[in-house]
C-alpha cells in the first residue's frame, strides 16, 4: 500500500539496523514517551530486529494510563446521573475506578456512549437537548485542541446542553519528571502526534539541563530505527540535541492555529499523573470565562479519596524504572479482559503492549 | 467474571469462551458438547450426522455484499461443512419486531432461499415469533444445521491430527466482511467499495476434500477472525504455530481502513473465509484445487506448525521482527453476524 510499504521495507530496516548496531558504542537506554510508540515497536517486533546495546522503555505518553483514578471516579459519578450522557474516547471505558468502571457502568444501564470524536458528543446534544452530555476530554497537546474548538462551537451555538470533563495535560512536565528521576536514560524518542501541535520548542530544556537526546518521530519502522539511530549519533558525537526525524509531519514551530485556539480556551494547571504524583503546570484546565462549559463547575459531584491496586506498579513502568513482566500482577490477575492498572487497559499501554505482543511461552 | 452481561461476552473471544464453560457448559456439559465444536458430531448407525445452531443478529440488516439472511444460511453451512460434512437440511427461526415491513421480510427470505439454493440446502423446518417494539432490532434469525459426513471421510473439526511441519492455509483475504458492516454502519464513504464475503464454501471444501485425504483441521473464520481460530486451535496444545506477515492475503482497501481505524485485519470478522491445516506433501496440490475455485482464488499459505513455543501462534512481522499473537479481547465490533 502506497505511503506504507515505503516505510516497512525490509531492505531499508536492515540497512539501519546495521548502522545502528555498528554506531552504538556502548549500552543506551531510550525512552518512547507516545503510547503510539510502544505499541508501534511491538506490533512490528523491533525489538527482535535491534542490537542488544539498544535498550528501549515505555514513558508516560499513554493519556489512559497517566490518567487519574479519580477522574474515572468522577466520570463514573456522572455516569450514574440520570440526566446526563457521559461520551467518552473507547479507551477510558475499562478503566477501573475505585468501585466501576464506566464499562460496568453502561452493563448497569447508564448512558455511556462511546464516541470517535467531539463532534460525535456537539451532535448527541444537539438532538438530545433534554440530556445534559459530558465528554470526556483526555490526551496531551494533540487533543486538547480538538477540545478547545468543541467548546468554542457549543458557546457559538449556544448550545447550554453541553460540558467537557478535562484531563488534558501537557507532555514536558512529565517528561521533566521522568529525566530527572530516572537518570539511566540516554534519549527521548519524542512524541510525533504532540509535536505536530507544539513544535520543537517544548523539549529545549532537556538536552541543556539533563544531556539527553531528543528526536521527534514518525511512527512506521523505519521512522523509529531512524529516531534511534539519530539519537546514537548524537550521543556517540557528545551532542545530545532537539532534532525532528518526523518531517514530514512536525514543523518546528508546529500548528501555530491550533496553539492558539488551546491557549484561548486552557490554562496551565497542577495536575495529578497515575503513578508520576502531582505536577506544577502539567494539566490544562478550563478558563474561568468558559466555566459554563467545565463539567466540574457546572455539575459538582463529590468523590471519595481513590484507591489504586496495591500490587499494581503501573506507576513505575510509566517513569521507565520497570518493565510490565516484573510485575506479579502481570498476566497473572492483570489481564486485558480483568484489567487492574491502567497500563493494561489501555490499547496504547505498556503493559497491554507487552501481553499482546511480547509474552513469550 | 461480571455479574452482568456485557457486550464483550458476544465478541466470539476469550470473555465468550469464559461464559460458555461458566454458564453453559455447567450446566448442559455431556460427550458431544464439551469439545467446543461449533458442531456436535453424532453417530447413526452406520454414518455420521453433524448437528450445528447459529443465531444472527448483524446491525444493519442489509450491507454490501450480503444480508441477514444470506449470512444466516451461509453460517450454518459453513460451521457443518468444515467438519467434512455435507450440508442437507436448515431450519430457520425468527423473532421480528413488531412494524418490521413485510417488504423488508419478503427480500430477507428470498436471499435466504437463494444462498440455500446455491448451497444444495432445503429449510425443513422454521418458527416465528413476534416482540413488542423496541424489543428486538427489526430481525433476528437462527438457524440449525443438520449434514452428513460422507464414509471413510475424517471429522475435520478435531485438532489431535495437527503435526509440527504442516501448513496453513487460508481461502482468501481477511477482514472483508467486518469492514463491510462496519462501513454499512458507521457510513464509511471510504469503505464503500469493500464487499463483506459472505458465502457458502461447501463447494470449494468438498472439493478440497476429494484432492486430499489428509487435512488435518479446518474452521471456518468468524467473528473474532483468523486470530481468534488459531489461539483456540493452539490453546492447550503442545504445538505452536508460526505465522509470515508477509503472506497474509489481505486486500488494500481492508488494510487501508485498518491502518487509519486502528484495527487489525487478522482480528476482522469473515464470513466466506475457512483455515485449513494440512499435511505439507498435500499443501501444493490443495493451493492449485482451490486456485480453481472461485471463493479459493487467492488462497495462500501463510505458515506452518511449529514444534517450539507450544501453546502460542507467533508471527514473523513484514519487517522481520516478532510478535506473538493473541485471543480477541473485548469487543472488536458488536453485532457482526
Amino acid at each position: 500500500m502506497k505511503y506504507m510499504d515505503e516505510y516497512r521495507d525490509r531492505t531499508l530496516i536492515a540497512g539501519l539496523t546495521k548502522k545502528i548496531r555498528a554506531r552504538a558504542g556502548r549500552f543506551y537506554t531510550f525512552m518512547e514517551v507516545c503510547g503510539g510508540h510502544t505499541m508501534a515497536i511491538h506490533k512490528f517486533g523491533l525489538p527482535w530486529l535491534l542490537p542488544s546495546t539498544i535498550r528501549l522503555k515505555s514513558g508516560p505518553g499513554c493519556p489512559v494510563c497517566v490518567t487519574d483514578q479519580s477522574y474515572v471516579d468522577r466520570a463514573v459519578a456522572y455516569a450514574e446521573m440520570e440526566e446526563v450522557v457521559v461520551c467518552t474516547y473507547g479507551d477510558l471505558l475499562r478503566v477501573p475506578g475505585t468501585s466501576a468502571s464506566l464499562y460496568d457502568k453502561r452493563g448497569e444501564g447508564c448512558d455511556v456512549r462511546v464516541v470517535y470524536s467531539l463532534l460525535e458528543a456537539l451532535r448527541i446534544a444537539r438532538e438530545e437537548s433534554s440530556r445534559m452530555v459530558v465528554f470526556l476530554g483526555i490526551g496531551f497537546e494533540t487533543t486538547a485542541p480538538g477540545s478547545a474548538v468543541g467548546i468554542l462551537e457549543a458557546e457559538q451555538e449556544g448550545l447550554d446542553n453541553f460540558c467537557l470533563l478535562s484531563a488534558h495535560k501537557r507532555m514536558p512536565p512529565a517528561m521533566e519528571a521522568v529525566a530527572s528521576d530516572a537518570g539511566q536514560l540516554d534519549g527521548f524518542i519524542c512524541p510525533g502526534h504532540v509535536s505536530t501541535i507544539t513544535g520543537m520548542g517544548i523539549y529545549e530544556d532537556l538536552p541543556r539541563l539533563y544531556g539527553m537526546g531528543c528526536v521527534i518521530s514518525g511512527f512506521e519502522p523505519t521512522d523509529m530505527l531512524e529516531s534511534i539511530l539519530l539519537l546514537v549519533e548524537q550521543m556517540e558525537a557528545g551532542r545530545p540535541e532537539v532534532a525532528i526525524q518526523y518531517k514530514r509531519a512536525v514543523r518546528p514551530e508546529g500548528n501555530l492555529k491550533a496553539r492558539a485556539l488551546m491557549d484561548q480556551v486552557f490554562q496551565h494547571g497542577d495536575d495529578t499523573w497515575r503513578g508520576l504524583g502531582v505536577l506544577p503546570d502539567s494539566g490544562l484546565r478550563i478558563r474561568p470565562e468558559y466555566a459554563r462549559y467545565d463539567a466540574e463547575q457546572r455539575i459538582p459531584v463529590e468523590v471519595g479519596p481513590a484507591r489504586e491496586n496495591a500490587g499494581c506498579i503501573c506507576g513505575e513502568i510509566l517513569k521507565g524504572q520497570k518493565e510490565p513482566s516484573e510485575c506479579p500482577l502481570f498476566a497473572t490477575s492483570c489481564t486485558p479482559v480483568h484489567p487492574v492498572g491502567a497500563c493494561m487497559v489501555s490499547s496504547e499501554g505498556a503493559c497491554q503492549a507487552y501481553y499482546k505482543y511480547r509474552r513469550y511461552a | 467474571m461480571h455479574d452482568r452481561i456485557v457486550l464483550s461476552h458476544g465478541s466470539g473471544g476469550e470473555m465468550t469462551q469464559q461464559l460458555i464453560r461458566e454458564v453453559f457448559l455447567h450446566h448442559f456439559n455431556n460427550e458431544w458438547l464439551c469439545g467446543l465444536s461449533d458442531s456436535a458430531m453424532l453417530s447413526n448407525g452406520s454414518g455420521r450426522t453433524v448437528f450445528t445452531t447459529d443465531s444472527f443478529v448483524v446491525d444493519p440488516l442489509f450491507f454490501p455484499g450480503g444480508d441477514i439472511g444470506k449470512l444466516a444460511v451461509c453460517g450454518t453451512v459453513n460451521d457443518l461443512a468444515v467438519t467434512g460434512a455435507i450440508p442437507a437440511y436448515l431450519s430457520a427461526g425468527f423473532i421480528l419486531e413488531e412494524g418490521l415491513t413485510l417488504e423488508t421480510l419478503h427480500r430477507i427470505a428470498a436471499s435466504m432461499a437463494e444462498e440455500a439454493r446455491h448451497a444444495g440446502v432445503q429449510i425443513v423446518t422454521g418458527d416465528t415469533k413476534v416482540v413488542h417494539r423496541g424489543k428486538a432490532d427489526g430481525v433476528f434469525i437462527n438457524t440449525s444445521g443438520i449434514g452428513f459426513l460422507p464414509a471413510g471421510r475424517a471429522d475435520l473439526s478435531n485438532t489431535a491430527g495437527i503435526r509440527p511441519g504442516d501448513r496453513i492455509i487460508v481461502n482468501g483475504h481477511l477482514g472483508e466482511h467486518g469492514v463491510a458492516v462496519l462501513s454499512a454502519r458507521e457510513e464509511l464513504e471510504v469503505a464503500s467499495q469493500v464487499h463483506s464475503d459472505c458465502a457458502s464454501l461447501n463447494a470449494l471444501i468438498d472439493q478440497m476434500c476429494q484432492v486430499s485425504g489428509k487435512i488435518r483441521f479446518m474452521r471456518d473464520l468468524t467473528r473474532g477472525g483468523l486470530a481468534t481460530v488459531l489461539c483456540e486451535v493452539t490453546d492447550h496444545a503442545d504445538f505452536g504455530l508460526y505465522l509470515l506477515e508477509d503472506k497474509m492475503p489481505v486486500g488494500e482497501a481492508v488494510r487501508g481502513i485498518c491502518e487509519m481505524l486502528g484495527m487489525d485485519p487478522l482480528y476482522m470478522a469473515n464470513e466466506g473465509k475457512l483455515v485449513a491445516i494440512v499435511d505439507p506433501a498435500d499443501a501444493d496440490d490443495l493451493l492449485g484445487a482451490m486456485h480453481e475455485h472461485p471463493l479459493g482464488a487467492n488462497a495462500q499459505v501463510i505458515g506452518q506448525v511449529a514444534g517450539q513455543h507450544p501453546g502460542q501462534v507467533v508471527m514473523e512481522t513484514q519487517v522481520g521482527g516478532r510478535r506473538i499473537i493473541e485471543p480477541l479481547t473485548g469487543e472488536q465490533l458488536p453485532r457482526i453476524c
